[in-house]
């Protein structure tokens, strides 16, 4: 991302204040002023209101104990953090995060890279492929994820292809082994046309010379995709893997209505166990405490992420 | 990357691509035939591609087992509501942070940006115990508010700030010193201007509308006020499983309207999209 300069804004000439000679409070730097604030009023409000208030509120809660049914409210220290530590099934929510983030980064960021690269090809007929690629990102994401249930279940569609070539296919969303990974699949078709289409307009900024150039150096395909091609694509690679791995963090309607975190709680990753916390067991102090460790998880990534820009985002210049 | 590719590099190329296509393809036409299928033929081995009988009784049953018509509407809605309402916030507030010159500028950007870090997921056990004071369970206020003002609306004002930073400057200073307002100046000149980066933040908030889950299951109880994502996966038997037919009819009659809409303007969405996570 660039950084822009600030736009020049004329001083308030004669001619400005000429205009507005009556009225000598209201000079035009002032009212700019003014406009400026009104101008950012609704978003500056909705922010306090809807983002740093509540941001402020969850840490206040997680040392709390509140049950809506009863209206009870009150103090319990540190009691939840305590909990936290405690608790027997929080690893394996880790775990399974982890597993879902890793999985579906590697996954979503090597397919839509080499489907940009087969359609970078300038093959006629490319649009059309591009469109059926994307396609799945305006699908709506429970009538996908719904489709994704039926062909996955024992005797669903996909079995029953794998059945035509003499393979017995497990109950892909009722095994353990097997239950995280049809998440991440689904998933990632489900969105990662939309990193194709940043890398494909990354790829198309990549000047033809410097691969012209390569092959009258005698490196190979493969040598220019590794040295020019992802030097020169890297800041849309970090983009995307940012945008990437915060979006899975936040993975929910998928689990909900695939496998409801099982089986075996294989799938619980922290989104969906601080939905049960919070809504289903109405532990709502200990749903705030997972909801700060969320937040703690995802400031620290973004962290990391941007440090490391520096280390492997090459720059022309 | 070579001029000219030999007919056999083409024909694995779209080898190749056709395969591939498969995932991406197959779920959503398997669930718009599937629904045509009576419930009997909906597991038959080898499995049809095709209905032999098509049939529109899964999607009779889609309106008569829930109230689909009115939580097609509330999704309709609430998405147009919340699309117009973040188009008006960001583009203002966008607008603001790079044109217009005032005090504490930069400091009340970085406070309006850590929205982007705060996935509305962590806010939500606060938002609702908010909502709930304010009498808004079970109303779609939350599902409107939350999105047209709070952390999803930053990134779009976020885009549109970009975008008018590359504005040149001689088309506005022209109209000051024709007498224009401020707001004036935005609303005749910035904003037609800014047709690309509108509509951009268009599709990816009414798609994020159309798509929210976890919000509508924690705030909305009776069905006359559901959105379609939850109306979807209450389509279950008296054992608690799923009606297949009559959830991929429901499923159809909710993707595919934005899916031809898609396949119309598909240039506007894929270029529109592109464009917003470069800049």
């Amino acid at each position: 991302m660039k950084t822009h300069d600030r736009p020049r804004v004329p001083e308030a000439g004669p001619a400005n204040d000429g205009a507005r000679a009556g009225r000598s409070f209201w000079t035009s730097r002032r009212r700019d002023h003014l406009a400026g604030y009104l101008f950012i009023a609704p978003q500056l409000i909705g922010s306090v209101v809807f983002v740093l208030v509540p941001l402020i509120l969850v840490v206040w809660y997680s040392f709390h104990e509140w049950n809506v049914l009863a209206g009870t409210f009150h103090g319990v220290g540190t009691d939840n953090y305590e909990n936290l530590f405690d608790d027997p099934k929080l690893p394996g929510v880790l775990r399974a995060t982890g597993y879902f983030s890793v999985g579906l980064v590697v996954l979503n960021l090597s397919l839509a890279l080499a489907l940009a690269v087969l359609l970078n090809q300038k093959l006629r007929g490319g649009v059309v492929f591009r469109t059926l690629f994307f396609s799945p990102v305006v699908v709506s994401l429970v009538a996908w994820t719904i489709v994704w249930g039926f062909l996955l279940q024992k005797n669903g569609g996909i079995n029953a292809g794998l059945d035509l070539i003499g393979v017995d296919g497990p109950n892909w969303l009722r095994s353990e082994g097997t239950s995280m990974l049809s998440v991440i699949v689904v998933q990632c078709f489900k969105n990662v046309g939309l990193n194709m289409v940043l890398f494909l307009a990354a790829l198309q900024g990549v000047p033809r010379e410097l691969y012209e150039a390569a092959t009258v150096d005698g490196a190979g395909r493969w040598r220019q995709f590794w040295r020019i091609t992802v030097p020169l694509i890297s800041p849309t690679i970090l983009l995307t893997s940012i945008i990437t791995v915060v979006g899975s963090l936040q993975v929910f309607a998928q689990i909900a209505v695939l496998t409801q975190g099982g089986p075996g709680g294989s799938t619980t990753v922290l989104v969906y166990y601080l939905y049960q916390q919070a809504f289903k067991f109405h532990h709502f102090g200990y749903g705030a405490t997972l909801s700060v460790l969320l937040f703690l998880i995802v400031l620290v990534l973004t962290i990391v992420q941007w440090q490391m820009r520096k280390k492997w985002v090459f720059h022309e210049s | 990357m070579n001029h000219k590719k030999s007919t056999r590099t083409k024909l694995v190329l779209y080898g190749i691509l056709l395969v591939l296509c498969v995932p991406f393809v197959f779920p959503t036409w398997w669930m718009a035939t599937s629904s045509l299928k009576p419930a009997a033929d909906i597991f038959a081995f080898p499995p049809k591609l095709f209905p032999d009988d098509p049939s529109l009784s899964a999607y009779s049953r889609v309106f008569e087992l829930q109230p689909f018509g009115q939580q097609y509407f509330n999704s309709m809605y609430i998405a147009i509501v919340v699309t117009l309402g973040t188009l008006a916030v960001a583009s203002l507030a966008g607008y603001a942070f790079a044109r217009i010159q005032f005090r504490g500028q930069n400091a009340l950007f970085l406070v309006i940006l850590t929205g982007l870090l705060i996935p509305s997921e962590v806010t939500i056990v606060p938002l609702f115990q908010m909502f709930h004071d304010w009498g808004m369970i079970d109303t779609h206020w939350p599902l409107v508010l939350v999105p047209v003002f709070g952390a999803p609306s930053v990134l779009a004002t976020f885009i549109m700030r970009q975008f008018f930073i590359a504005l040149p400057h001689e088309v506005e200073e022209a109209a000051r010193m024709d007498g224009l307002g401020r707001f004036a100046i935005y609303w005749r000149i910035a904003l037609p201007l800014a047709r690309p980066a509108l509509a951009a933040v268009a599709i990816f908030t009414f798609l994020h509308s159309w798509n929210l889950y976890l919000e509508p299951i924690v705030f909305l109880s009776t069905p006359e006020m559901f959105t379609l994502p939850q109306a979807l996966t209450q389509y279950v038997d008296a054992y608690g499983g799923p009606m297949w037919n009559v959830q991929l009819a429901a499923a159809s009659l909710t993707a595919l309207p934005v899916l031809a809409v898609f396949v119309f303007a598909q240039r506007q969405f894929v270029e529109g999209l592109a464009h917003t996570g470069l800049k």
